[in-house]
């Protein structure tokens, strides 16, 4: 009999036998259900954080340069944070050496920034903004752009004019159905000029990335970044590639090594900070969540795997004229064994098609009604398909070895 | 004793005994049975029980011949031996040439697939399948594809008069019809011999006549029939009727004989009931 004949029988008996199959489907549905579902918060949580949120912090092909990583996922020990707090900060005269060892064609720009206090007289009260003093092609690297007025000129950047550029959530508090351009607003109560709107970015986990205002890093606002006006945040590196970005990142690194005088052997005393080493600890909880999301509906499929192998033990008894027929008619054992656990795998891939099915929904429903940013996996899709059947078989395995085992006479004689 | 017309084709008494004679040889090829004192024991919980004690029986191709006795006589062990699902403890049984008492599980399945149509008493078909996908069986396990089997299988119907009832599951038949699928079943694989045991003991006496008509019909077309049963009467429509007693052979004789002997009145017209 071949594999295809098999698998007509197994389907023509499940179809026969709707409710019973159905119930024998249920664990094996509901483990799969679980799986799918479970792996698709996993996933969906681990596209949000790289697409959305470090995506939007840490622009393509590039890496921040600071004295220590600025987005933390709860990995640091109290050690390392001791570490990080007695760490010297990045200062402007340490920016144009590593400006020389950049390649051609790398972007960079200099940051420092710091939550201030901005203010207009068209209502409003004084709100907090993150106010960014940028320099060099920060626009450029996260691909920003105004939708209305226009960015920096180099003189402005050059003379520190106090000019600023303004996101969409400052516009709508600070200038309520206002034009905002050319209109004066103030940091900390200096007196700065709105040139400029930009496009929105976005937020994550609620968090608005439009509160935020851009002056030229040498305006006046400076003074209120850091301790002293000649501290820097950041210098943020963009490669034209991914291949070129290791190169420049070692010679950054080994730039700064230069200039902090480490000795051979001593740790980096400032981070090199890129999407991937952001997402480190993510990585690590990811596999953690997934072996859970795969551990816990597993024990579904075991539950599933018994009452398969149950209900098949339970149609061996009741078919056993059945065999005795297909016997004497000329199947032979492997015929019969094969008939079974095909029909075990059967049931099983159906539960588990079934389980897909509703997993996916799940996913979707979580999608819609929760702020779960679910995404399904591709991969759990296909492993569970296959788990699905691979429970079929497992608990195939006894009760089809024990038909095929029958004594035709003895089956025969069974009504 | 003179010959009736039901009588040819018949082998002989002397034909019998000289193919059963030499053990260990291939019997020539028109002997589609040859059983050459054939034993079987059970163990049953220690005690021994001998069913059948070395039974000779030989049946030549077209042959249509009962096998009776009284039950405990050892005629469903035979039965069970002649349709290879059963090997026996001693003695050879070739069945159309081959030595079946030697060959292993898979070899016997092959053997039934080919060689043997069954019929049972209570008719055995599968309840949800159709009566076109019943008869198909067989074929499914001799690996025909399926639409050579569709066509098969329809003749087979159409052979005993089912062809409107293709698609009719068994609980959609009467006790006729379900018997005549399942001797559609038997005939779909073109075997040797069909092989029936008590295939009117679920029927009542005017169904019983059809369905002896069904295998009489069959006979003359040439198709050698075995048919094990303990009613005198139905034994008497076969020609030829072998009585079991006690795992042995009591009596191997035609019908005029068995009928005259049994005291049967209208063997062949009408069978009486009670």
């Amino acid at each position: 009999m071949n594999p295809l004949e098999a698998v007509r029988l197994a389907l023509d008996t499940i179809r026969t036998q709707k409710l019973k199959s159905a119930f024998t489907l249920m664990g094996v549905c509901i483990g799969v259900m679980f799986l799918i579902a479970v792996v698709s918060i996993v996933n969906g949580m681990g596209v949000y954080l790289k697409d959305d949120l470090v995506g939007k912090l840490i622009a393509i092909n590039s890496f921040e340069l600071r004295h220590r990583p600025n987005i933390n996922m709860g990995d640091t020990d109290e050690a390392t944070w001791r570490e990080y707090q007695r760490r010297q900060r990045l200062r402007d005269h340490e920016v144009p050496a590593v400006v020389d060892v950049l390649p051609q064609g790398t972007r960079y720009a200099v940051i420092a920034d710091n939550n201030l206090t901005m203010s207009s007289q068209y209502g409003g009260g004084p709100r907090r903004v993150q106010v960014v003093g940028v320099e060099g092609q920060y626009f450029e690297i996260k691909s920003l752009e105004v939708t209305e007025g226009r960015l920096f000129s180099p003189q402005e950047y050059v003379l520190g004019s106090p000019v600023v550029v303004i996101g969409p959530d400052v516009v709508e508090r600070l200038f309520p159905n206002l034009n905002p351009i050319d209109r004066e607003v103030r940091i900390n109560g200096l007196p700065y000029r709105v040139i400029g709107v930009t496009e929105s970015q976005g937020s994550a986990f609620g968090i608005s990335f439009d509160n935020v205002a851009y002056v030229p890093l040498q305006a006046p606002a400076r003074r209120y970044f850091n301790a002293s006006p000649s501290m820097i945040d950041a210098v943020m590196i963009q490669s034209p590639s991914e291949a070129e970005l290791t190169e420049t990142m070692e010679r950054v690194r080994q730039v700064m090594r230069v200039q902090h005088q480490l000795r051979p052997g001593q740790k980096d005393d400032f981070a090199l900070q890129t999407a991937d080493s952001a997402l480190e600890f993510w990585n690590k909880l990811q596999g953690y969540l997934v072996l859970a999301g795969v551990a816990l509906p597993a024990f579904g499929l075991v539950v599933g795997a018994i009452v398969i192998m149950n209900i098949m033990l339970v149609a061996v008894a009741e078919r056993t004229s059945e065999i005795g027929l297909r016997k004497a008619l000329g199947a032979r054992r492997r015929d019969v064994l094969a008939q079974f656990l095909v029909e075990a795998s059967t049931l099983g891939a159906v539960g588990a098609a079934c389980g897909v099915a509703l997993g996916v929904l799940l996913a979707i429903i979580m999608r819609t009604v929760t702020p779960l940013p679910t995404v399904v996996a591709p991969w759990s899709v296909v492993v569970g398909v296959l788990v699905g059947a691979g429970v079929g078989i497992i608990s195939g395995v006894y009760p089809a070895s024990r038909a095929s085992r029958l004594d035709p006479i003895t089956a025969l004689r069974q009504e | 004793m003179t010959d009736t017309i039901d009588d040819i084709g018949i082998s002989t008494t002397g034909e019998r005994r000289a193919v059963v004679a030499t053990p260990g040889t291939t019997p020539e090829q028109d002997w589609v049975i040859v059983a050459r004192g054939l034993k079987r024991e059970y163990d049953m919980g220690g005690e021994i029980v001998r069913a059948l004690q070395g039974v000779d029986l030989a049946i030549r191709k077209n042959e249509y011949v009962a096998i009776m006795g009284p039950s405990g006589s050892g005629k469903s062990t035979l039965m069970n031996l002649i349709g290879c699902l059963d090997s026996p403890n001693g003695g050879e049984y070739w069945l159309n040439g081959m030595l079946v008492s030697a060959m292993s599980d898979d070899q016997l399945a092959r053997v039934r697939n080919r060689e043997i149509g069954f019929v049972f008493q209570t008719f055995n078909l599968l309840p949800r399948a159709t009566a076109l996908q019943n008869v198909e069986l067989p074929l499914v396990y001799a690996g025909i594809p399926a639409d050579e089997r569709k066509r098969r299988a329809t003749a087979a119907l159409d052979s005993v008069q089912l062809g409107p009832r293709l698609h009719h599951r068994p609980n959609e038949l009467s006790g006729g019809q379900r018997q005549r699928v399942a001797i559609a079943r038997a005939l779909v694989n073109r075997p040797s011999i069909l092989l029936a045991d008590e295939p009117t003991g679920n029927l009542d006496s005017t169904t019983s006549q059809e369905i002896m008509r069904v295998f009489e019909e069959l006979s003359s077309q040439g198709q050698t029939v075995v048919m094990v049963t303990h009613e005198p009467d139905i034994a008497a429509h076969a020609r030829r009727v072998v009585v079991l007693r006690d795992g042995l052979v009591e009596s191997d004789e035609r019908r005029a004989r068995f009928v005259d002997r049994v005291g049967i009145q209208h063997s062949t017209t009408k069978v009486a009931h009670d």
